[in-house]
């Protein structure tokens, strides 16, 4: 009980993926200019990391060692495909906007990182309780950038807009505001691990 | 279990059967999510259409007319021309966008829709709403007419202000409403080429334009005049 509680966990403070290991960095500063874009790719990272964490510890005997980054590349594109296609029948508004970087969650260090380092290891209820973590930690992480950069850049949250436009810094739209807010979130994350 | 061992059999029995179950599964939620995508698609440039073109009770929407990029939907209500929508494409700052703009029967700008763009998010995404501000005279360009509004940036000696700090985006936009009513112009020619077979230049067909406005909001008039034309 304590270790799969411990599992759980691991992932949204001690081991936090965007914060922490400093994994997935791409979707991280491009997706989240908004809170509502962040939290959907992480929403969607997670999906696909649960997925293929069971999957993978499922066959994690079955698949000779030579071969598992093939193997386990083409659980995670299956699922990835099944998120994009899912989320183009039924999410259109939130694929337009994400588009590009769903498909890309394929090459996602997380998700490769967690089969590899985790899922190959350990057994399936455990490995979805790590995958569900890690997705937690991934996605609380994009929610609160991508909250950030709209209230800084754009004077809104989740789209409600707290101030005029015109006085928000724009910059936290762009991307250098993704690494200036990144930086000073990774700060305080390292702080309150202390 | 012990891990299977690394030899060339069940390295290639594993992989395959993998690939196999992923391909199986994936052309099965394939062909499930192709209805939905399908109709999402439809219906988006269906609402687009309909958005950008002015409201006028029982108008038909031709089929499509497309080509070079450009696809054009004419509406005509009683085989009278009300306005046409057309789709067009450009280069913006961050790639290609498309974008549906309508005319009414003056030729006049209806409304238009971007459809897809890859702009700065915050500087030239902003051409979505900008150009519709009907508060901001020199910003709006709904109810203008290429014909007679110079449609480019006022940097660039134009009657249209730019998007701040997107000026880049602004000209690609504008460029785009121009290719779009320069084509509806060239569509609307080719038609009254083949009914009157009369050469006409593109000023004269902005005339025309403004003379089918007339017509349309007298009735009696119109009949007369297009048994003319046939003659």
């Amino acid at each position: 009980m304590n270790k799969s509680l411990s599992t759980f966990t691991n992932g949204l403070l001690r081991e936090n993926p965007t914060f922490v290991l400093v994994l997935g960095m791409c979707p991280t500063l491009a997706t989240t200019t908004s809170a509502i874009n962040g939290m959907s790719m992480g929403l969607a990272t997670m999906f696909v990391l649960v997925c293929s964490n069971i999957v993978i510890s499922l066959l994690r005997n079955l698949i000779p060692d030579k071969v598992h980054i093939p193997a386990y590349i083409v659980v995670i594109a299956s699922f990835v495909t099944m998120v994009q296609l899912l989320m183009q029948a039924y999410l259109p508004a939130i694929y337009e906007t994400l588009g590009l970087f769903i498909p890309l969650i394929v090459v996602n260090c997380i998700v490769l990182g967690r089969a590899e380092a985790f899922a190959a290891k350990n057994g399936v209820g455990l490995s979805a309780l790590d995958g569900l973590g890690m997705g937690l930690g991934f996605t609380c992480a994009l929610t609160v950038l991508g909250a950030v950069r709209e209230l800084l850049g754009s004077g809104a949250c989740f789209g409600v807009h707290l101030y005029p436009d015109n006085y928000g810094m724009l910059i936290f739209v762009l991307a250098p505001g993704a690494f200036i807010a990144l930086a000073y979130l990774m700060a305080v994350v390292n702080k309150l691990r202390k | 279990m012990k891990r299977l061992e690394s030899n060339l059999r069940n390295m290639a029995l594993s992989l395959t059967i993998v690939a196999l179950a992923a391909a199986a599964l994936l052309g099965g939620l394939y062909t499930l999510t192709k209805e939905p995508i399908d109709k999402q698609k439809a219906e988006k440039q269906q609402k687009a259409i309909l958005s950008v073109l002015p409201v006028i009770d029982g108008m038909e929407i031709a089929e499509p007319v497309a080509g070079d990029g450009i696809i054009i939907y004419s509406a005509s209500k009683d085989g009278q021309l009300v306005g046409s929508a057309v789709q067009t494409e450009e280069n913006g700052f961050g790639g290609k966008f498309k974008v549906m703009v309508g005319f009414d029967a003056e030729g006049n700008i209806a409304g238009y829709e971007v459809l897809e763009h890859q702009e700065t998010p915050g500087l030239g995404d902003h051409m979505t709403e900008w150009f519709k501000n009907a508060d901001k005279e020199h910003q709006n360009i709904i109810g203008k007419s290429p014909a007679t509004t110079k449609f480019e940036v006022s940097k660039d000696g134009g009657e249209v202000d730019a998007i701040t700090a997107a000026t880049i985006s602004s000209r690609a936009f504008l460029k785009a409403v121009q290719k779009a009513y320069d084509a509806a112009i060239a569509a609307n020619n080719k038609v009254d080429a083949a009914s009157s077979a009369t050469a006409i230049t593109e000023k004269a067909e902005a005339q025309e334009w403004a003379d089918a406005a007339d017509k349309s909001q007298n009735p009696e008039n119109v009949k007369p005049v297009k048994e003319e034309s046939h003659e």
